[in-house]
């Protein structure tokens, strides 16, 4: 299967609060709150590390959970965000234009 | 419970301050007779000043951020703001007459991801609107901007306060705001100059006009529930706190200043002097605001409307109590319900010079209803 990459769409606002990620589309205004799995694979989410990787890294070693099961959720997971319009998810690398953040 | 109330009640809990709104100038390019600013620049932060803020306020938690003034778009620096704001990813609404808003700027709104846009208009009338900003073509330039936002697909929100001079414009606004396909919405509160002048409140429209409008199923849906009499409180009604100022959410103005709501001017501390984080979370102005509860408010208490008021703290405040009544609030109540409230009854029983008592017996001490 091909690997997945993720990234958070430039149109959301987001924030942690109480451990759990705060996710509202400027697009729709549909709000959404992760649970602290979701909010791992969030956090994770760059661009270019492959989804696979950050299940087996961040998922499977924090949570009792097996690599299959825990990689087949994230993906249908990542895919309920992307119908959203919250997450974009590609099979190559996705380039993030955006500067670091810095006062200038 | 919604999500949304869900995220405001761990917020409480929590002591997150949810929302700020930021006033990043007063300067502006209208003159509305009742605006409660004074438009002098006394030394607005600069915008490196503004992005230490926003990284703080993100640190603190901070998710809706209403960016206000003034008129924002006065300040060159706008977007950079704006941009550096939704980098930080807060859920950015804009404040605006609207004025400065062509196509471009619109676009731009749209690709910084700005969630809703509220712009302020007081008549479909041009005689109206541009006498109440005192800037002529301020209507024709201000619905202009509301259509470029609609084309880019952006959420607007039709303000329209209520002022003695469009009293009866309302239906043409919320006409004007269907046609255009945004949202509306009535505010009939006007509060006092910040700096305490109290002589724009010749502006605000009569009691009697809210019971009109209390009753117009155009803005309020089922009046007779809307209307009803305030159910008799209970013990959860008076030990709720009276809004989220100071609660989950604060007001920072141009100059750094902070205070528990943009109508609550009690001085809280200075983003230019301490961290903000230090101002929300140990500023004795704010524990004392979230200290209160409404079995502590010295007339509402005792107030049928006690559970149901619209009581604005920092309108009380700026009558000389924040435990005490606003006088505002309590006249909606009334004209709400028909009602009077436990404030209006004992002002009443100070006019007439004697208690609230119909019978008393003639030997007894007169007793002062308060």
């Amino acid at each position: 299967m091909a690997e997945k990459y993720i990234l958070p769409s430039t149109t959301v606002a987001a924030r942690m609060l109480g451990g759990e990620m705060m996710i509202m589309s400027a697009t729709d205004s549909t709000f959404f709150a992760l649970d602290s799995v979701a909010t791992v694979i969030w956090q994770s989410a760059d661009g270019h590390t492959p989804l696979s990787e950050i299940v087996a890294a961040k998922i499977c070693a924090e949570f009792d959970v097996s690599l299959e099961t825990a990689v087949r959720d994230a993906e249908q997971f990542v895919e309920d965000l992307a119908r959203h319009g919250i997450l974009l998810v590609s099979d190559q690398p996705i380039r993030f234009p955006a500067q670091p953040l810095g006062v200038q | 419970m919604s999500l949304l109330a869900e995220m405001n009640q761990r917020a409480l809990e929590l002591g997150v301050p949810l929302s700020v709104q930021l006033d990043i100038t007063y300067r502006c390019n209208e003159r509305c007779v009742h605006c409660y600013l004074d438009h002098d620049d006394h030394g607005e932060m600069s915008v490196v000043e503004i992005k230490n803020v926003l990284m703080q306020l993100a640190d603190a938690g901070v998710f809706f951020l209403t960016l206000s003034g003034g008129e924002v778009l006065m300040r060159r620096d706008f977007f950079d703001i704006v941009e550096f704001a939704r980098r930080l990813q807060f859920n950015v609404k804009v404040k605006t007459n609207g004025v400065m808003i062509r196509e471009a700027e619109a676009k731009r709104i749209r690709d910084l991801g700005v969630e809703q846009v509220q712009i302020s208009v007081y008549s479909h009338r041009p005689e109206v609107h541009d006498a109440i900003t005192k800037l002529p073509g301020s209507l024709r330039r201000t619905v202009e901007a509301i259509r470029f936002l609609r084309s880019q697909g952006l959420k607007v929100t039709i303000a329209n306060v209520l002022l003695s001079a469009n009293l009866r414009d309302y239906p043409g606004v919320i006409a004007l705001a269907q046609e255009l396909g945004v949202a509306y919405t009535l505010d009939p509160t006007i509060t006092p100059k910040i700096d305490g002048d109290r002589s724009i409140l010749q502006w605000r429209a009569e009691a009697s006009v809210l019971g009109d409008l209390f009753h117009d199923p155009a803005l309020v849906g089922d009046a007779e529930k809307f209307c009803a009499p305030p159910p008799p409180p209970d013990a959860d009604v008076m030990e709720g706190y009276p809004c989220s100022a100071g609660h989950t959410s604060c007001y920072i103005s141009p100059y750094g200043d902070v205070f528990p709501c943009v109508q609550f001017p009690l001085p809280s501390g200075n983003v230019r002097r301490q961290k903000f984080l230090e101002i929300w979370r140990h500023s004795a102005q704010l524990e004392t605001v979230r200290s209160i509860r409404a079995r502590d408010l010295t007339t509402c208490a005792a107030c049928a409307h006690v559970g149901t008021c619209t009581r604005c703290p920092g309108l009380a405040y700026m009558e000389g109590s924040m435990l005490g009544p606003s006088t505002a609030d309590c006249e909606k109540s009334f004209q709400r319900t028909g009602i009077p409230t436990a404030n209006m009854l004992r002002r009443s029983s100070h006019a007439t010079g004697g208690p609230l008592i119909q019978i008393q017996p003639a030997e007894l001490p007169s007793v002062d209803a308060c």
